[in-house]
């Protein structure tokens, strides 16, 4: 569970950044489910802050973000959204929009999530449109908040999910070379 | 690595070719591309718009449509997308994409093919290909390029590869073209 935090500057402070260490949360993701950031460690999370559900519909994130799953499949990520509203208001938004990923309700207390993310709007109350990517060993890989009113689309987290893709590829390449070297060198 | 270059245009990810659906002239200065989406009502109103700057520019632009289906909140969008291009595979396409603008409550797959009757097409092969989704990687793609050239919900539109942000109305879409024809003169 993350720590609550009484300081932070009015406006938010800012959002953590590449490199950093995603901060362990767990949070409702209905009436009877709960899940940890590090439920999915060993692969990729997006982690989607956006102020509300219930937002128009043709230019909204979310149904964007359905449709592009099989896409964030193909990287075996996990995209989880994140707003205040609690897990009644999910359950309809999700049902009305037949969303199949999980909202999570950072709801009580309100906002600490986004807090410790740095992503908390102190003046309104809701979470900044931000999206985050966590690798599988929990370090943010990539960050960006977009302007509250702009659909930030898909395209940053794809671009993210796929060097992070390219490392591990680089890195199974690099161990495997050194494998080969080992037994070279052993024989 | 934290921020999104915001200033910069997004670029369109695939360039226009050959798999392409493009009306206007093929050396024509301005290129319009649109990811569009036949049950979304905004995209209905710009289909309208559409008609009118391509019949001012006449032979200076070309317009190339692409499909940006999202199928969770319009459950006819994909069979619509996958029925203009089953047209399209009978040299039909753009009357077949007219008629679905023109008919945006009613693409069910009965009216469908009433659709493809009326443009005198084959029916048979016509049912045939929509039943076996011969045409659903083809609105894929175009829904994958979408995504990956920063779409974020429809209708979005390119001009000359670069995505255009700018109002759609008649005045100043008209306008953002005859700039793009003007600088495609220039170079």
């Amino acid at each position: 569970m993350v720590e609550r935090t009484d300081n932070e500057n009015p406006n938010g402070g800012s959002a953590l950044k590449a490199e950093t260490t995603a901060p362990d949360f767990t949070l409702s993701s209905g009436a009877d489910e709960k899940v940890s950031l590090s439920d999915f460690r060993g692969r990729p999370v997006i982690l989607a802050f956006y102020p509300a559900d219930w937002s128009p519909v043709c230019g909204d994130q979310m149904a964007l973000y359905n449709e592009v799953l099989p896409e964030f499949k193909r990287f075996n990520a996990e995209l989880l959204g994140v707003s205040v509203d609690g897990v009644w208001c999910h359950r309809a938004y999700r049902e009305h929009r037949n969303l199949h990923f999980r909202l999570l309700s950072d709801f009580e207390p309100k906002g600490e999530v986004a807090r410790t993310y740095g992503v908390y709007r102190h003046g309104e109350g809701v979470t900044e449109r931000a999206l985050f990517v966590i690798d599988g060993e929990g370090r943010i890989a990539w960050s960006y908040v977009s302007p509250i009113e702009v659909n930030p689309g898909a395209d940053g987290i794809l671009n993210a999910l796929e060097s992070l893709s390219g490392k591990e590829v680089a890195n199974v390449d690099k161990s495997n070379r050194r494998e080969s070297q080992t037994k070279s060198a052993s024989r | 690595m934290s921020t999104k270059a915001t200033g910069a245009r997004a670029k369109l990810s695939l360039p226009v070719g050959e798999r392409d659906h493009i009306i206007g002239p093929e050396h024509a200065a301005v290129t319009l591309v649109e990811y569009g989406d036949y049950e979304c009502p905004y995209c209905g109103a710009a289909q309208l718009i559409v008609k009118e700057v391509q019949k001012v520019m006449s032979n200076s632009l070309r317009f190339v449509f692409r499909h940006f289906p999202l199928t969770q909140i319009h459950p006819h969008a994909e069979v619509a997308a996958e029925a203009a291009e089953s047209a399209g595979a009978q040299d039909r396409f753009w009357e077949m994409h007219d008629l679905l603008y023109a008919n945006q409550q009613l693409l069910d797959p009965a009216h469908l093919v009433g659709f493809a009757e009326e443009l005198s097409l084959d029916t048979v092969k016509f049912v045939q290909e929509l039943r076996d989704h011969v045409h659903h990687e083809h609105v894929r793609e175009d829904f994958t390029s979408g995504v990956r050239s920063g779409v974020n919900g429809t209708p979005a539109f390119f001009i000359n590869g670069f995505r255009y942000d700018g109002s759609w109305q008649f005045g100043p879409l008209l306008k953002a073209l005859e700039d793009a024809s003007v600088d495609a003169n220039a170079i």
